[in-house]
């Protein structure tokens, strides 16, 4: 038994295998090829959601991806659970497991439906006027409340199970829907040597073509037409052919999204299936060949599950076999409905009557439905309907108003026209213009290289829809440069349905428009669009967010230009003038797995490791991420915690070695003619007069005059500088320097060249680092005299090429060895084992922040924030002060920048030396000051410092150097901590260690 | 996504490349002989054109070098691409020298 619906689909006797799936836990048996609508529909289920903010009872309106109510989550498991999928377009496989949503306990008894007795409190934009007051109840009471309700589907409780792949594609001519147009399209654009892609969101190409069973060409009935032309592209080798395949998005530049569902309607995919392919696709020309949607009428109760549009029913009666009601009023404005009408009537249905709100009806379609014994009533509205799970019967009146007459009906079908997919055309910024005759929106002038052909520009009679099709694929073909070997011709015999449509409400009685639906899956009403006009709003976009009509996850697809015409009637302004919304992608949902691809977990972003990451991964290493570099934070023994780690390191390095993975540091090789005149513009300091050997800070501001970066810099010869910048600010730094030297500065003989990871860099650091590294080295003198701070050598390190710094960023005497970074790993060894005599423990980034600011040294982006002067950091005498111009001079004498009472760097001591202040907390004079208390600075660096065994701070403080000793206030949660404001260098101030 | 034009290496996609801001406006020779408001305006002021905009481009993932592209800003289209030190077709208005 597949269902009590079920009729003969077309003309051919086939034979479709039996599919069983589920439904909110009830067993049913669909067919093959069904989607899970037409196979509810097959066995009577009409009742498949609930309203999003009544929790109206709703069914099936349409038959594709435009539909509002049948919402429904897919999967057996959490980890393939999907909610929010369309039940018109989900295919059933054998096992499949489906739910509604929104409803508690039951589709049948929800409790929520007690909001439609509250209805006249939850008007339009009741959100922004009910939840106003009194403040304290939002948390408590509303939000909680309004969540429980709010939201559709369930969100899956497992991480997706599934892969997604993502596919670069270049095409000459992309067509964008398989319909009668764009078959003909690629028809035509492929009798020539472009390459061309079809897609089509559809499982089976062929569109509104798969739904006719009156129309023929080239002598065929038009579906069996549409899959002979399917098979001829199959063969030619230029085309590639992609069904279940969304065109979502239009990018600049004829750049298209398209989702591929790959495995979605399959019970047991292989396993090296992705889910979805998300194709990017760069076409030299675009065909749009959407189609169209019908869209419904308004008038009161048109939500009742067993209303839906009169295509929609006509494509499960063609297409799928199955009849979606015996008892059928029609309701309409045009005349599609009228052959819709008689497809069912041939499939077995009675047709009570064709209600029409035009005055007059005639021509083709209207005499054949008399012909056929069809009551036709013109001049008439539905105006109203009863059942509650299902429809049971239509009021009919005159479209004035007047006595109604009751008819019962299981269907009613609507219909108030087509509105063309206009929106990959606007998203594309083609312009729209209105058309009054279909009372929609169709292209105008394009913008991109694409071309509108059939329903998707407003053409509908299936000729003049193929005619354009194949002409817009020639078109595509030869413009893309290559013109087609020829023309072909399509025989079309078609009855055409004319153009009429309606947009608006029906009602005249505007008391009975609070349950004549605009938008269904969100719940706006006539009422609730005229409200908003009442209330001063006039602009589409304004009255669209004050109703949420068009906001659902269907984006007004059926609802727009019936909004538009409640809103054009009430204040009396043509419908062009009114407005429209903007057209974004994507055109329908699409999973955040699609976008996301590969880029999960692990993949998720790049991560760099220096050349010693494992050794100390191997030590216990925690890391902490700094870019997207992993840096070794600190190196806890057995039962040591973060503080006991540090602290350990700290006095290690002070009292004898420490050694430091420095790698990461931006290493940046200036070489040329012109190296040091560079280097004089890019950097605040001097350096024509340092000599090679020699090392120098340097500072680099932006042209604003704030620090930028800084680094040691070292001058390897008079042509050839070794730039080293922070960790973070490597590519910054070196695209700041290639601008001015591309763009300003052509003249000068310099090359830039990025050596970051060519250079493993070991700092090794305190009193013993001279002793440990000595035995090591070849041909470099490292005594005091030979080498003193601030040098650099070049030799070799246990037989390995070195640049071997000596420099600090602790205060103590210390050297950073540069190695190929090949290297790297094993002269770190060496090292550590030549340390072994003297306790040399490594240390993390952590220790060398402690350390550094006992010194207080900066770190930029710790202690600057983009505002910050070399002057206010402490750092005055980096800048060359005789040179003429650099980097950012000329905004360091601009008035705001020379005030006195700038933020400058300090120490600050807390009174209570146990206290360690928070980073980021602010500074005050007087806490006891009325709220707004002004504040005068924050804390920049605070820490634990072992050597100095209490509490350090490094901040920035309004006028701060012409406070030393001030008591400053900072105030916390807890309480108000006093800390006096001290030079910002804690450790050896006279940087004797250093020298050593 | 943009499909831009590398005058060095041909057409790449926008992901490759990292704008630069407003082209042709050149760093003053001399900056410690202009005002702070002449200084100023060489800093922060910028236009702000809808239709036809001179910009500069970096490929920075590709073979480094700076270009001017010119770009309708309404519609995104880049009408040209062209080097460092090259001007603006002449009938674009709104270039500066």
């Amino acid at each position: 038994m597949t269902g009590t619906y079920r009729v003969r689909r077309g003309d051919v006797a086939e034979s479709r295998n039996a599919v069983h799936f589920t439904f909110d836990g009830k067993s049913y048996q669909g067919l093959a090829g069904d989607t899970l609508a037409s196979a509810l529909i097959a066995n009577g289920v009409h009742l498949v959601g609930r309203s999003f903010k009544y929790h109206r009872p709703r069914g099936f309106v349409s038959a594709g991806s435009e539909e509002p109510n049948a919402l429904v989550g897919v999967g057996a498991t959490q980890s393939r659970y999907t909610p929010n999928l369309l039940a018109t377009q989900v295919e059933i496989y054998d096992g499949l497991v489906a739910e509604s949503q929104n409803r508690w306990p039951s589709l049948e008894t929800d409790a929520g439906f007690l909001n439609e007795y509250f209805s006249a409190f939850l008007p339009a934009g009741f959100y922004y006027k009910t939840f106003m007051w009194p403040r304290t109840a939002w948390k408590k009471l509303y939000e909680p409340v309004i969540r429980r309700m709010a939201g559709l589907g369930k969100a899956p409780a497992e991480p997706d199970a599934d892969r997604y792949t993502q596919v670069f594609a270049h095409c000459d001519v992309l067509i964008v829907g398989a319909g009668p147009a764009g078959l003909a399209a690629a028809l035509e654009a492929s009798n020539s040597d472009a390459t061309v892609i079809l897609c089509d969101e559809q499982a089976e190409m062929g569109g509104s073509l798969l739904s006719d069973r009156s129309a023929s060409i080239d002598g065929m009935q038009a579906a069996d037409w549409a899959r002979a032309a399917l098979d001829e592209l199959r063969k030619r080798p230029n085309v590639k052919l992609m069904s279940r395949t969304t065109a979502f998005g239009w990018y600049p530049h004829n750049f298209v999204g398209l989702n591929e569902r790959v495995t979605d309607h399959l019970s047991n995919p292989a396993t090296n299936q992705p889910r979805e392919r998300l194709w990017q696709v760069r076409a030299k020309e675009v065909v749009l060949a959407a189609g169209a949607i019908e869209r419904p009428l308004v008038f009161t109760d048109n939500d009742r599950p067993g209303i839906m549009l009169a295509g929609a029913a006509r494509t499960y009666v063609n297409r799928y076999g199955v009849v979606p009601g015996k008892q059928v009023v029609v309701f309409t404005a045009c005349d599609s409905a009228y052959r819709a009408a008689l497809d069912l009537k041939a499939a077995g249905a009675r047709i009570q009557v064709i209600v029409d709100l035009r005055k007059s009806v005639s021509g083709y379609w209207v005499d054949k439905a008399r012909a056929e014994g069809i009551k036709v009533r013109s001049d008439s509205i539905v105006r109203g309907t009863s059942g509650w799970l299902r429809v049971k019967s239509a009021q009919i009146s005159n479209a004035q108003g007047g006595d109604a007459e009751t008819v019962a009906c299981d269907l009613i079908l609507m219909s108030g026209g087509f509105t063309p997919s206009v929106h990959l055309f606007s998203q594309s910024r083609g312009k729209l213009s209105y058309s009054e005759e279909l009372r929609a929106y169709v292209p105008g002038e394009s913008v991109e290289r694409e071309r509108s052909v059939g329903a998707c520009k407003g053409l509908f009679a299936l000729e003049s829809v193929i005619e354009s099709g194949a002409k817009g694929g020639r078109d595509a073909a030869a413009k893309a440069g290559f013109p087609p070997h020829g023309e072909r011709s399509y025989a079309v015999s078609a009855q055409s349905v004319g153009a009429d449509a309606f947009i608006g409400s029906v009602m005249t009685d505007h008391q009975a428009e609070k349950r004549a639906w605009v938008d269904f899956q969100n719940d706006v009403t006539a009422k609730d669009v005229r409200l908003a006009t009442r209330e001063g709003f006039r602009s589409i976009e304004h009255v669209k967010r004050y109703t949420t009509t068009g906001m659902a996850t269907d984006q007004g697809k059926l609802s727009n230009m019936n909004a538009l015409g409640v809103v054009s009637k009430q204040i009396d302004v043509a419908v062009p003038k009114v407005g429209l919304t903007t057209f974004r992608p994507p055109y329908t949902p699409t999973t955040f797995g699609s976008f996301a691809g590969q880029s999960r977990g692990d993949l998720f972003d790049p991560v760099r490791k220096t050349s010693i990451h494992a050794w100390a991964e191997a030590q216990g290493a925690r890391f902490e991420d700094v870019g997207v570099w992993k840096r070794a934070w600190y190196f806890p023994q057995v039962g040591e915690d973060m503080h006991a780690a540090v602290a350990r390191e700290c006095k290690a390095t002070r009292e004898s070695v420490g050694i430091f993975d420095a790698s990461t540091l931006g290493k940046i090789e200036i070489v040329g003619k012109d190296a040091a005149e560079f280097m004089n513009r890019m950097y605040t300091n001097a350096w024509t007069k340092l000599e090679p050997g020699r090392l120098r800070y340097g500072v680099m501001l932006r042209e604003d005059g704030f620090i930028m970066d800084d680094g040691v810099v070292g001058r390897m010869a008079t042509d050839r500088f070794h730039v080293t910048t922070t960790t973070g600010g490597a590519a910054r730094v070196l695209s700041m320097m290639e601008d001015y030297l591309q763009t300003e500065w052509p003249d000068l003989e310099v090359w830039l060249t990025s050596t970051t990871e060519q250079w493993s860099v070991i700092a090794l650091q305190g009193p013993n680092a001279r002793k440990v590294l000595e035995p090591l080295v070849d041909g470099i003198d490292l005594s005091a005299d030979a080498m003193p701070h601030m040098s650099v050598r070049e030799g070799r390190i246990c037989g390995v090429p070195t640049r071997l710094f000596r420099v600090s960023f602790t205060g103590e005497l210390g050297f950073e060895v540069n190695v190929p970074a090949g290297y790297g790993r094993a002269v770190w060894e060496a090292i550590f084992a030549a340390g072994k005599p003297y306790g040399i423990t490594p240390y993390g980034t952590e220790t060398m922040h402690v350390l550094r600011a006992e010194k207080g040294y900066i770190i930029v982006g710790q202690e600057t924030d983009g505002t910050v002067t070399p002057d206010d950091a402490g750092l005055g005498w980096a800048v060359g002060k005789a040179k003429r111009d650099f980097v950012g001079k000329r905004s360091l004498s601009r008035p705001a920048l020379v005030r006195e009472d700038r933020k400058q760097l300090v120490g600050l001591l807390t009174t209570d030396p146990k206290v360690v202040l928070e980073e980021g907390a602010q500074i005050v004079l007087d806490p006891t000051h009325p709220i707004p208390v002004p504040m005068i600075g924050h804390i920049t660096s605070s820490y634990w410092s072992a050597t100095l065994n209490r509490s350090i701070a490094l901040a920035l403080v309004r006028g701060g150097r012409s406070r030393m000793g001030e008591e400053l206030s900072i105030p916390m949660p807890d309480g108000v901590i006093k800390a006096k404001v001290v030079d910002s260098i804690l450790f050896d101030p006279k940087g004797e260690r250093l020298n050593a | 996504m943009l499909l831009i034009n590398c005058p060095y290496c041909g057409p790449r996609p926008e992901a490759e490349f990292a704008n630069g801001g407003q082209a042709h406006i050149a760093r003053p020779a001399d900056p410690m002989s202009l005002t702070d408001d002449e200084w100023a305006a060489y800093l922060y002021m910028r236009d702000n054109t809808k239709g036809l905009h001179h910009e500069r481009w970096r490929h920075a993932n590709g073979c480094g070098r700076f270009f001017n592209a010119s770009r309708d800003t309404t519609t995104d289209v880049i009408k040209r691409t062209y080097r460092m030190g090259e001007r603006p077709e002449a009938e674009h208005q709104g270039a500066k020298p």
